[in-house]
């Protein structure tokens, strides 16, 4: 049987705030375990939660940011759950009535084309402490630092039917979150993480297959993996008979394994209500008309503008504006280089420099080589001072510190390229007088042995003779 | 010295008369000397009181006092005391040490008033007689077979048998006026979101308002004066300016209209309460005020209402007290259920395992439409009655209680008997109004209290309305002879 897959997914976007999302405490990860958690946090007899404006705000950016309804008059809910690291018994959520309502976003996918993903819902809610398991005498340790974090849960239509498309999804998510500046996207730290709804059914069926929840995963990685492997666990379940049953379930990545968690009756019922302590939280069109012009020019917009201004090509623009400080690199260079070649630049930060970066491991922010070292290296190909070769070992050189501008390396190391055509004309006379064999095959209508002659040229140049130059002469004289 | 109001010894304590150290001795030698019998203490703070009387007495000297520096008061126990225990009359936090100061602490603090001690009162405010508090229940000082009401029941008590000049009470459903006419006292449950909720462990988060309970009006607007106000600490506190309390206490009340609703003179009123509530009326009549009788029709839904809505919201505020962090742990726990199981079952008494299942039971899957949305319907409903009549009459009366104080144990065994005690209070917590009881007569020696309800954000002329009738009346200034010496 043909079978189709159905993934849908939630993912927590921690909030870049400064203070929790109700109380006054920092939301600075790696403190000390408990060094962050006031009376509130701490779910103290009589202490009340406050919201903290500035998680409503980045609510709304992200609303606006995926064309959502945003609703008028939100209310935060009790979810009334037990468990130690869930101080007050309950986790204010948003149940009903989320601060955003439904969105959309568009993804790529491999082939070049595009999808476009619902977003049901995102909304505002609080996240709990750590239970740690280790070393406390036999008991469970508390850390409640984490407790009261803002979180932004972005609910996604079941709109996604591989894995692969769920982690372009998730991909577009976390850059947009980024690019907004509501979340850093930390996902080793947790700030980043989605749980996963996943269910088969055969092709061509309408209603849904159950679905089991994978809980928790943290990576791009492991989202694409244990997509896959639940799939494969659905569907073999069903070609032998059998039923998936409506679950949670855990991914484990060092198995490479799904297993289950709680089933559906295991499940609480967590009696939602609308939280007494907080009023409705209501939107003032004022507020979100200037979030809205304070907003920053998101992806999709950017791209297009690439392929626009710059006449760069889909992909390359795509690439570029795949996060918001690779394009703000790519902008900066631009700007900063003379002559201000957009192709040229597009070029150089999706190869040499990227291929740096992932080779270091490195985020385009911790690159040694800056933009403006970067545009100092451009200027020097654009205004033919080196050619394409030698600039690869300027970047070497600037990579490694080995100069504080390209300038100062292609001095120090007498890498500019040869232009001055009387100088030229001398080299390409040698390699004339050198190489009779490959002239008189030239001469014979051998032309394409024109590559071997530009490159002993350019290495008798030692690779700082203009190559078009080179390509000229060396074809007049040939020819002469 | 015990005698006087709270405007009487401030004039004697900013005259140098008496010092507060002397006043605050005074009303820690009385409350030795007849705690044992009213049990309306659960923590005496003599210590403190002192040291807060000393600075109080350099304030004096300083010029910098105000007009509540140096006296002493009494704060229910649900009202966290950073550094005293805060037990909220249950043995839940029977070990529980405040970490920080409720809002209202803190003000009164800040006004310069001394802390004799945390008052009794039933466990985590659920009850109407102080019968459910892990620390016992308190007496009535009129007659000390007899419950003083609750929740507040040990503000009341002590204020009553003079034990304290004035002390804080809480309101939920009737938990400050019904508790004030059992025992002869002026209690205020101020409009929801005029004092704040922060630091005041919750019973019903949309229902709780704290309030002054005294001796008179006048003193009532004293301490009201310091409680009120905007704290950004609650979100539900109201942004609303915070009028002078005493200035219009003396307002005459000529062209006041009076209504008075027919449901709350019912079959359940006890007809002698009924003649003292009637002859009351009719002085506001030579007052100068109209009388109309008027209808609030939704009345009936009151309690119903309300023992849907206030055990939903309790079920989950208790959920903290979970013997993980503060509070009472089991011994030797197996796993995290029986931690669970075991801290709450032996920490929580019969009445509040009582309101936890009930609310627990309203919102679980299923029930949540047929009772919590529906009690939310008909609280509306209840609202929209007292909007409507507060466009034909300025304050509305009626009794506070049904009956005078009942004797310990008569309620015990039926809780709905019980909670048919707060039938005439609790519509104005459902409402969010401001009400008050003032003494208006006695029955067989049992105080009687005038329940004045008013509109949103009237407490100015709830106390205004009191005030006039406490000067051509003395019923407020009777105090029970057993305690009077």
């Amino acid at each position: 049987m043909e079978w189709e897959v159905v993934i849908g997914l939630e993912i927590h976007a921690q909030l870049a705030t400064k203070s929790k999302i109700f109380s006054g405490a920092s939301t600075q990860y790696g403190a000390q375990p408990n060094t962050q958690a006031c009376a509130v946090d701490l779910g103290f007899p009589g202490v009340l939660p406050v919201l903290n404006q500035e998680a409503v705000k980045m609510a709304i950016k992200f609303g606006l940011a995926v064309g959502a309804e945003l609703t008028p008059r939100s209310v935060f809910e009790r979810k009334n759950y037990f468990y130690p690291d869930l101080p007050k018994g309950y986790q204010i959520s948003q149940f009903e009535l989320p601060v955003v309502g439904k969105g959309e976003l568009t993804i790529e996918l491999e082939d070049g084309t595009e999808k476009v993903i619902g977003i049901t819902r995102a909304h505002l809610e609080e996240d709990a402490g750590k239970s740690m398991h280790g070393n406390f005498g036999g008991h469970t340790g508390v850390d409640l630092n984490r407790a009261g974090t803002p979180l932004l849960e972005i609910v996604s239509e079941p709109d996604m039917s591989s894995a692969k498309e769920a982690v372009a999804y998730m991909k577009k998510i976390h850059a947009l979150v980024r690019y907004i500046d509501i979340c850093d996207g930390n996902m080793q730290e947790g700030s980043f993480r989605c749980d996963a709804n996943v269910s088969v059914r055969s092709m061509g069926q309408k209603e849904l297959g159950t679905r089991a929840e994978l809980k928790n995963i943290n990576s791009f990685r492991n989202v694409e993996r244990g997509i896959n492997v639940e799939v494969e666990r659905q569907i073999e379940l069903l070609e032998e008979g059998g039923t998936v049953v409506q679950e949670t379930r855990l991914y484990d990545a060092d198995k490479n394994e799904t297993r289950s968690m709680r089933s559906k009756e295991e499940a609480n019922d967590y009696r939602y209500f609308p939280d007494p302590d907080l009023l409705p939280l209501v939107l003032e069109e004022s507020m979100i008309e200037s979030i809205r012009r304070s907003l920053p020019e998101l992806p999709n917009a950017k791209r297009d503008r690439f392929v626009q201004e710059f006449k760069l090509s889909d992909y390359d623009a795509t690439v570029l504006t795949s996060t918001r400080e690779l394009a703000d690199y790519y902008e900066s260079a631009l700007k900063q280089a003379k002559p201000s070649d957009p192709k040229l630049c597009a070029n150089w930060v999706t190869g040499t420099l990227s291929a740096a970066l992932n080779k270091a491991d490195l985020d385009i922010t911790e690159s040694p080589v800056d933009a403006a070292k970067f545009a100092g290296l451009l200027s020097r190909i654009g205004d033919n001072t080196i050619s394409g070769n030698i600039a690869k070992k300027v970047f070497e050189a600037l990579w490694h510190g080995e100069g504080d501008s390209a300038d100062t390396i292609i001095e120090a190391q007498g890498l500019k390229q040869v232009t001055d055509a009387g100088a030229i004309e001398a080299i390409v006379d040698e390699v004339i007088a050198k190489c009779p064999d490959q002239v008189a095959d030239y001469r014979g209508g051998k032309e394409q042995i024109i590559g071997f002659l530009v490159g002993q040229v350019m290495q008798a140049s030692k690779g700082k003779a203009n190559p078009a130059q080179v390509n000229e002469v060396l074809r007049k004289k040939l020819t002469s | 010295m015990h005698t006087k109001s709270l405007s009487e010894l401030s004039t004697a304590l900013h005259n140098g008369d008496i010092t507060s150290v002397a006043l605050t001795q005074h009303y820690l030698d009385r409350i030795k000397q007849y705690n044992g019998e009213l049990n309306a203490y659960i923590t005496i703070c003599e210590e403190s009181a002192l040291a807060q009387a000393t600075d109080a007495d350099t304030q004096f000297k300083a010029g910098t006092a105000g007009p509540l520096t140096g006296i002493p008061l009494a704060h229910k126990d649900i009202f966290c005391t950073q550094g005293v225990r805060t037990s909220c009359g249950s043995k839940m936090l029977d070990n529980f040490i405040a970490p920080y100061n409720a809002t209202v602490v803190e003000k009164l603090n800040t006004a310069g008033m001394v802390l004799l001690g945390k008052t009794n009162m039933d466990e985590f405010a659920m009850g109407s007689s102080n019968e459910t508090s892990f620390y016992g229940a308190v007496s009535n000082p009129w007659d000390t077979d007899r419950v003083p009401g609750g929740s507040s029941g040990g503000s009341a008590a002590a204020v009553a048998a003079q034990l304290a000049p004035i002390a804080t009470g809480t309101d939920t459903g009737g938990s400050i006026r019904q508790p004030a006419a059992l025992c002869n006292l002026t209690g205020l449950k101020p409009t929801y979101g005029r004092i704040s909720r922060y630091g005041m462990i919750a019973f019903a988060s949309s229902l709780d308002q704290a309030g002054p309970m005294a001796r008179s009006a006048e003193d009532a607007a004293m301490l009201m004066q310091a409680m009120a106000g905007f704290d950004e600490r609650d979100s539900t506190s109201v942004d609303h300016p915070v009028p002078d309390y005493t200035t219009d206490l003396n307002t005459p009340l000529d062209g006041l209209t009076i209504g008075l609703p027919t449901e709350y003179f019912d079959a359940g009123l006890d007809p002698a309460v009924n003649d003292t509530i009637q002859a009351a009326i009719k002085q506001y009549e030579t007052l100068g005020a109209t009388i109309k009788e008027i209808s609030l029709p939704n009345t009936k839904l009151a309690v119903p209402t309300y023992y849907v809505v206030a055990p939903a919201e309790c079920s989950t505020n208790l959920s903290r007290m979970d013997g993980v962090r503060f509070g009472h742990r089991c011994e030797d726990p197996v796993d995290l259920e029986d931690l669970y199981t075991r801290s709450r079952g032996e920490g929580f008494g019969e009445e509040v395992k009582r309101r936890i299942m009930t609310g627990t039971y309203a919102l679980s899957a299923g029930y949540y439409d047929a009772y919590y949305l529906k009690a939310q319907q008909c609280r509306r409903l209840i609202r929209d009655d007292f909007v409507a009549a507060f466009k034909q009459v300025d304050v509305i009366m009626g009794p506070t209680s049904p009956t005078t104080a009942f004797k310990a144990g008569e309620k015990t065994d039926d809780p709905v008997a019980m909670y048919l005690a707060d039938i005439y209070t609790i519509s104005t917590n459902l409402a969010g109004l401001p009400g008050m009881s003032i003494p208006a007569g006695f029955v067989d020696g049992l105080p009687v209290g005038l329940q004045i309800i008013g509109n949103y954000f009237d407490e100015a002329r709830l106390l205004n309305v009191a005030h006039r009738y406490q000067q051509v009346t003395d019923w407020h200034q009777q105090a029970p002879d057993a305690f009077a010496g």
